[in-house]
């Protein structure tokens, strides 16, 4: 155990005139508390003719940086009035510190002025970011739709190989996922059904809420969700991880334009392998109801299988997978452009990461409900 | 034997949004020039870069590739004229998923008619200028820094550029690599009559290979010298260039740090 310190003080010495005398005492060390400048100024501000401050340091202990900003701080007070500060009886390493740190003289235009805006101009602020972001989403989804059109016309260049990857990376390691919430979705579903359902003795109905929620909306939705969560944010990171290692630059400066090379391969591979994925899902998720309706509900599964083929046409079936179409294009533009946006500091890719994930959420739903009013106007 | 202008910077300001980094720029880079971009940290060297090489358009001046005007002319122009440039990025900027070869087979595949094994043959060549025979099929995550910058080299000379553009190159780099580094610009200009410019402020490396120069000030936000760093050094009497030519020893303590 260190010895314990003894406390720091100053004091005021029989004054000259003209002069101030402070002997400083004790150990001014982190750890200790300091005494206030209350005395000085005190002092100070009862006579007024100080011109000078001399520090004695014969009673000083032990001195570490609390001493040294104690004594800027005495200074800047003391620089107001015009007052100097005599130090050369402080101990060597003391003033070699006062005169480092007071060397650079403070850079005008650095300090960095607190700007509160009021309320009203904080939301206008955030209404004409969210006006200039959505101009960005849509000149990005324009200049993705040009690179789609280099790439029929055969101009657009990506690698084979990247694109077959993309597409292992979206499809097919996305089934186990996609089995386990589709499953859950089914079930989830039916037993909701069934309890109201039951009540009527409609029970054979399971089938065709399970069948028609799954195909026309929850197949695609829940597709949707879990690939923007682990497809929009991998794209996003990648491209960001990219942006920041400037590998995103190299590719401009060797004329190759990155939109063809890496978010073309990422939009067309997502566009494709959501539909897929989403016809798995519907039928998982019906595989999901049957379970609840065979083993719950007593509906014999020749029952369940023909009232669901009943249930639903193909426009049922098609209107889920075209939505999904949809839902990857834009999780998959949302994730790219996130990453390419990507700043420079280090938590800039999670930001991007995180960002992309819920904007494409919320695209998502927001295209569901315009798409579900549509289909109810044209009566599909 | 006059010199032949290369690029052309007339009256550049450089900023971002409202917040001036530099500006009123005017130099020539000549063929076959070792140019030197200096100042201090923070002056806008590598923004300046930047802005000779397609990544940032100028708030006001303009870029001239001999008597093309780079900002002005369309994309396409300028794509043309970028493919004829060589840009070492400071991290190397390797793409991270495709190994060394494919790194520097791709603007080879992209803009030539080479077939395949053609190809593989120059990417040989190119790794081995840099003294990376060998690590072909290694990918960036698997090399050194140093590596990474040497195998960024390799890249940037794929195609036999006309400029080649070094950001920072001894950046992290021991002495011994950084020499290394700058005998193969020496010869790499020689052999490939190639224009290098280059973003610096290893002295070591100013004083060894370059030959013209501008010195960019953080303070008054423009440049305060040109020429051989050789002869600055000797002749130029402002304090700030004669302190960072100099490393700080002729001027009085104080003033280091600023």
């Amino acid at each position: 155990m260190e010895s314990p310190h003894i406390p720091s003080h100053y004091q005021i010495l029989s004054t000259r005139e003209g002069y101030l005398d402070l002997q400083i005492s004790g150990d001014w060390v982190i750890g200790n508390s300091l005494p206030s400048l209350d005395t000085v100024k005190k002092a100070l501000y009862q006579q007024q003719n100080i011109s000078h401050i001399v520090i004695d340091s014969s009673a000083l202990g032990k001195w570490d940086s609390r001493l040294v900003s104690f004594i800027l701080l005495l200074s800047e007070n003391l620089n107001n009035n015009n007052i100097d500060l005599d130090i050369t009886a402080l101990p060597s390493g003391i003033q070699s510190l006062l005169h480092l740190a007071t060397m650079v003289p403070v850079r005008k235009g650095v300090h960095k002025t607190e700007y509160q805006p009021s309320f009203a101009e904080r939301i206008g602020n955030k209404s004409l970011n969210s006006l200039a972001e959505t101009h960005k989403f849509i000149t990005f989804t324009g200049e993705v739709w040009l690179s789609l059109f280099r790439f029929i016309h055969g101009k657009a260049r990506f690698r084979k190989q990247d694109f077959w990857l993309i597409v292992q990376q979206c499809g097919p390691d996305a089934l186990p996922i996609i089995t386990l919430i589709s499953l859950l979705m089914g079930l989830i579903l039916a037993f909701m059904g069934a309890i109201q359902l039951r009540l009527f003795g409609a029970d054979i109905y399971v089938a065709n809420l399970v069948a028609i929620g799954m195909s026309r909306e929850m197949g695609a939705m829940m597709t949707a969700i879990i690939m923007a969560g682990r497809t929009g944010a991998a794209f996003a990171a990648k491209l960001g991880t990219m942006q920041v290692n400037e590998e995103i630059n190299a590719f401009k400066t060797m004329g190759i334009a990155a939109i063809d090379f890496l978010v073309l391969p990422r939009v067309l591979a997502l566009t494709l392998m959501m539909p897929l994925l989403t016809l798995y899902a519907d039928v998982i998720g019906i595989l999901g109801g049957l379970c609840v309706g065979v083993g719950m509900m007593d509906i014999s599964l020749v029952e369940y299988y023909l009232q669901t083929k009943q249930s639903i046409t193909l426009v049922d079936w098609s209107t889920g997978i075209f939505k999904s179409a949809i839902y990857g294009f834009l999780i998959a533009s949302i994730g790219c452009m996130r990453g390419i946006q990507c700043g420079h500091s280090s938590s800039s890719v999670g930001d991007a990461t995180t960002s992309a994930v819920v904007r494409s959420i919320v695209i998502i739903i927001v295209t569901d409900a315009i798409f579900t009013l549509i289909f109810e106007r044209i009566g599909i | 034997m006059t010199a032949e202008a290369h690029i052309i910077v007339n009256e550049l300001s450089m900023a971002y949004g409202d917040f001036v980094i530099q500006q009123d720029l005017n130099f020539t880079v000549n063929k076959e020039d070792i140019f030197i971009l200096m100042g201090g940290s923070g002056c806008g060297k590598s923004t300046l870069l930047r802005h000779l090489v397609g990544l940032k358009h100028p708030a006001k001046g303009s870029v001239f590739y001999q008597d093309t005007n780079f900002w002005e002319a369309s994309e396409q122009q300028r794509n043309e004229l970028m493919r004829h440039n060589g840009i070492l990025y400071q991290s190397g900027a390797l793409w991270s998923a495709m190994t060394l070869a494919e790194n520097i087979a791709l603007p080879l595949a992209e803009y030539t008619d080479l077939s395949s094994a053609e190809i593989r043959e120059l990417v040989s060549l190119k790794l081995a200028l840099v003294g990376l025979s060998g690590f072909e099929d290694y990918y960036p995550s698997e090399i050194s820094g140093g590596m990474q910058k040497r195998a960024g080299l390799a890249r940037a000379i794929a195609l036999d550029p006309d400029i080649l553009f070094f950001d920072e190159p001894s950046a992290g780099l021991d002495p011994v690599s950084a020499k290394l580094l700058d005998d193969l610009i020496l010869e790499l200009r020689d052999s490939l009559g190639a224009t290098v410019v280059i973003v610096t402020h290893e002295l070591s490396s100013i004083f060894a290979i370059g030959n013209n120069s501008i010195f960019l000030d953080t303070d008054s936000k423009t440049m305060i010298a040109s020429g051989d760093p050789k002869i600055l050094l000797k002749e130029c009497e402002d304090s700030r260039v004669r302190q960072f030519l100099t490393r700080g020893e002729k001027n009085n303590r104080t003033e280091i740090y600023s």
